[in-house]
């Protein structure tokens, strides 16, 4: 650390390199096709490696447009994205997959599959990367116990409760232990109670050295567990504060 | 493990869509098929036009007793003066490469071999019945008219029949047939393509939930695919073998069967029928795997 001391504006590579913030947002623009107004207005952010960040603002501030860009569902109009050491402008379509390997998603409608049962629907992230069969055994049962659910693997979707289809869809969300877990208002269609839970899981999946990232409505959950909290408001950041509430006057 | 989960998907693939799988296999079946008539065909006429290249000649047949022909009308059979000045006459054409007689002995055992599966046709005639004739190969087949008219006009001659006219009116035939049979299998290669189109939309659409969460976990653009390319390719694959068997019965039905109508008709060999199969279930398989590119590109964002 005495070398970054004397000279703290030229950062060694390897420093660079270990800082380097997991997503890292430079004054991005996007709007969409067809409208006026844009869903990001010139946001710069920074989230470090196993940071828990909350996204609030209310419906339409940006918090979808947010993820997708993260994961380069959409490309922003202007400004530079890295995610995971990566510049996604320069990233190929070819190589968009392999950045994905390393983000889990988990969403409001838990988006599991209907016809496979909790094991299967967790195995299932895994075969479609083509990891070997005794990978997937191996460690499909480790992550079904680790979001709580061990002895409920055979159960199908629709007999699990709605806070358990959501630690199922985390648990096929950490399965590939991804370098950065999306939310997606994970607690949308849960009640309170249980969203307590999911929240004790995404919090032991962020204990692990997992960046999440939890774009969100709900306020006590926010208040209850002091992370940092990102505010958009018409697609402009209008707060960000390390441990911060939902709603704060400031 | 790969090609298990792949299998496993395609499989599960063709159950949802099973009713549309079934008519892209007929489909991609009866437009092989017709295709591969067509080739057949082709090959019929090839063989047949190099078998005879070599064997066409004009036959003058030679007025006999009671010869119902015009041109035998008001006289008796065919003196054997007549029988040198003809062959003198045939001799000096230009045209003519050689010449040779055939008397009604020879003609009555060629047409025993030529019609030896029939033995009503057999028992019918007697060599009495076969009329003498001159045999009359040309230097040049289509070059024929001169020759033609000298001998139809010449005395003694009841008539004269040219193999390559015959051949040319079968080949007229035939060249039809395979139009027709091209044209069908044309149209059916375009219903499949718009088949197969709508089978692998309607797939995509029944598999968006296992799609999505494909793309969002990062599986690879090939692995979102495969399963429905193969899909395609499976119903391209199933409909080739159905056409072949279509294929080989029409080669014992309708093409080892032209020979008993039409004496100059030579077999169409096995080897040509594999040939054949094999060049319509490349097709057909191409062209399932083509037209689910197309359509997954379009309807299958990845």
């Amino acid at each position: 650390m005495a070398h970054a001391a004397t000279s703290a504006t030229v950062l060694t590579p390897r420093l660079a390199c270990r800082d380097a913030p997991v997503i890292h947002f430079d004054n991005v623009t996007k709007v969409y096709v067809n409208q006026n107004r844009p869903a990001l207005d010139h946001v710069s952010v920074d989230v470090d490696k196993g940071e828990f960040v909350f996204l609030v603002g209310p419906s339409g501030s940006g918090k979808s447009t947010f993820l997708r860009l993260v994961l380069k569902e959409e490309r922003p109009n202007s400004g530079a994205i890295h995610v995971a050491g990566k510049d996604l402008a320069r990233l190929s379509n070819f190589k968009v997959p392999h950045l994905r390997r390393r983000i889990g998603c988990v969403f409001q409608d838990f988006r599991l599959l209907p016809n496979k049962n909790v094991y299967e629907n967790v195995a299932f992230a895994l075969e479609v990367i083509g990891k070997p069969r005794r990978f997937i055994r191996k460690v499909v049962p480790e992550v079904v116990e680790l979001v709580g659910l061990e002895g409920k693997a055979h159960r199908m979707p629709d007999e699990l409760s709605g806070g358990e289809q959501q630690r199922v869809a985390m648990a096929r969300a950490f399965v590939n232990r991804p370098m950065i877990l999306l939310a997606d208002e994970p607690t949308g269609n849960i009640d309170p109670a249980t969203s307590i839970g999911i929240m004790k899981v995404l919090d032991r999946i962020n204990r692990t050295g997992t960046t999440v990232v939890m774009a969100t409505h709900d306020a006590a959950i926010v208040d209850s567990m002091r992370k940092r909290v990102v505010e958009l408001e018409d697609g402009k950041i209008v707060r960000d504060q390390s441990r911060g509430v939902y709603g704060q006057a400031y | 493990m790969r090609a298990n989960f792949i299998f496993s998907e395609v499989w599960i693939g063709l159950r949802r869509n099973l009713t549309m799988t079934i008519a892209v296999v007929v489909t991609v079946a009866i437009g092989m098929a017709l295709l591969g008539i067509g080739l057949m065909i082709n090959a019929q006429v090839g063989s047949m036009s190099s078998y005879w290249s070599d064997k066409v000649q004009l036959s003058a047949f030679l007025c006999m007793k009671n010869s119902p022909f015009e041109a035998c009308k008001g006289r008796g059979a065919v003196s054997s003066q007549e029988k040198v000045a003809l062959q003198k006459q045939i001799e000096s054409l230009q045209q003519v490469d050689r010449v040779s007689f055939e008397d009604q002995q020879k003609a009555y055992e060629n047409f025993k071999a030529a019609y030896s599966s029939n033995s009503v046709f057999l028992s019918a005639v007697k060599v009495d019945d076969m009329p003498e004739s001159f045999r009359v190969k040309l230097k040049d087949p289509n070059d024929y008219k001169a020759v033609f008219d000298a001998l139809s006009g010449a005395p003694g001659v009841a008539n004269v029949v040219n193999d390559q006219q015959l051949l040319d009116k079968f080949f007229g035939l035939m060249n039809k047939l395979r139009g027709a049979a091209l044209i069908v299998a044309l149209i059916q290669v375009f219903a499949a393509i718009l088949l197969i189109g709508n089978t692998v939309r309607l797939s995509a659409y029944n598999r968006r939930r296992e799609t999505g969460i494909m793309r969002l976990v990062g599986a690879s653009n090939l692995y979102i695919q495969l399963p429905f390319v193969m899909e395609g390719t499976i119903a391209g694959l199933v409909g080739g073998v159905i056409s072949a068997v279509l294929l080989m019965f029409a080669k014992i039905v309708i093409f080892d069967s032209m020979q008993k109508f039409f004496v100059l008709s030579t077999q169409l060999s096995w080897s040509d029928v594999a040939q054949v199969i094999t060049l319509t279930t490349v097709v057909g398989v191409l062209i399932c795997i083509l037209a689910s590119f197309v359509t997954l590109r379009r309807y299958l964002r990845v």
